[in-house]
Order: C-alpha cells, then structure tokens, then sequence
C-alpha cells in the first residue's frame, strides 16, 4: 500500500478533499492532523504584495520523501500528504499542507509537527518577496535551525 | 572530472546561471574545493562563492557537507539556506 504521497505543484488545492481523499477506506485512521501553511502580507517590517516559490526539481520530492520516511520510523502513523506549491502566489493564498491519520491522535500530533520543522530546514524550496522597496530573497531563520534541532535530542 | 553544476534562488539571480557542465582539475576534490575553484572566474564568483556567505551544498540531490568528496558525473548544486513552507 502507498502511504506518502508528495505533490509540488503550482495550483491551489482544497484542505477538504485532500483530507477526504486521504484518509477514505482505512477504517483504521481514528486521527488526521493536518498543517496548513499560508502567506502572510508582512515580513521582517515589510509589506509583501506578492512571493515567488523557487524549488530544485527532484531534489525536493527526494528531500521530502526521506523526511517522512524518518517521521515513519519513529511513529506509528497511516498516511502522510504534502503538498508544496511553487511560483507566483499572493498574501492569504495556501502555501503548503502537511496532513498525517494515525490511529490515535499523539501520534499524527508529533509527525505532522516533525515533517514540518524538517521541510523547513531540508527541503530546497525559496521564497523571493516583492515588497515597496523591491523584490528581496527571504533569509532563512534561527529559529527554524531550532525547531528542527529539538527533535535530535529526543 | 566532469560535472553538471546547479545554481538556485539568490546564487542563480546574482551569477545569472542556472546550470552548467563543466570539467574540473584534479585538485579539486571536495565540495570546498569546488567552491574555492568556481569562486576564482570571477569578483562576482568570489563575491557569491565567498567563505563568509553561508550557502548549502548538494551533491546527487543529497544534502552534503563541504567535505564530501566528489564524483565523476554528479550533479552538483549550491543554493541558500532553505526556506519553504
């Protein structure tokens, strides 16, 4: 049975379907935790009127598998879906979805987590901002080295 | 040695270079060693390539440190810290 399932991919998606269609016919899914990541319209003290996601092709679906492979050996969950879009998107658009069914909750709790902090830290994607004062490659953040680094020590 | 380079994000935009073949010196044998090859074409090079720039390394889609040892044939890519999702 294939339980990962990787998308990057341009167009928007609809959180209900994704989930549906996830977790239908495995009737031994008692939880579905999902992370939905979206555009904020400031930065930094900067406005953004808009972004543009780069990613390096191949690396990305490889990069993503290996972080929910990891996620599966260290808890017992069903389902993974990640789903990543790419090029130009708008503040208040859907970025990424990170949704995990296990059979009970703590589980789908910590590995939607997990494969968030990881993408965050390891999957090749770049976000580029247009703001009032031009267009600006986000730098990446401290914090997300941490988020990612506390999961080492466990 | 022969490779195929990959350049994203921020390191693309300034070397305005997506990707490009190339055959490298027998000295070069690690990912340093590439960077400090590839920083010498040029200010620009240099500037982007620089030991003070922190910039992350993959050599066949892998996540790889500066020490890593290249190969014959691989695809090697320089980018910036990530920041998806």
């Amino acid at each position: 049975m294939v339980t990962t399932f990787i998308r990057i991919q341009e167009a928007d998606f609809d959180l209900t379907t994704e989930i549906t269609n996830l977790r239908k016919g495995d009737l031994q899914v008692g939880a579905v935790v999902s992370f939905l990541g979206t555009v904020r319209d400031m930065n930094e003290g900067s406005q953004v009127k808009a972004m543009t996601l780069e990613h390096y092709p191949g690396m990305t679906e490889k990069a993503l598998h290996d972080i929910i492979d990891q996620a599966k050996t260290r808890w017992d969950i069903r389902k993974t879906l990640v789903i990543h879009r790419v090029g130009p998107l708008l503040p208040e658009d859907q970025i990424v979805l990170v949704a995990v069914t296990s059979a009970h909750r703590g589980e789908a709790f910590a590995a939607c987590e997990f494969i968030m902090d990881y993408l965050k830290t390891a999957a090749p994607f770049w976000k580029k901002e247009e703001t009032p004062e031009g267009g600006r490659w986000v730098d990446a953040r401290i914090t997300d080295e941490a988020a990612m680094a506390r999961w080492e020590k466990k | 040695m022969k490779l195929e380079l990959r350049f994203f994000a921020s390191l693309r935009e300034a070397l305005g270079v997506p990707q490009e073949s190339v055959t490298i010196p027998e000295e070069v044998k690690t990912i340093a060693d590439l960077r400090s090859h590839l920083a010498q074409r040029s200010d620009v090079w240099a500037e982007v390539l620089g030991n003070n720039k922190v910039i992350r390394c993959a050599l066949n889609q892998q996540m790889v440190n500066a020490g890593t040892l290249l190969e014959d044939g691989a695809e090697v890519a320089f980018f910036p810290p990530v920041t998806g999702g």
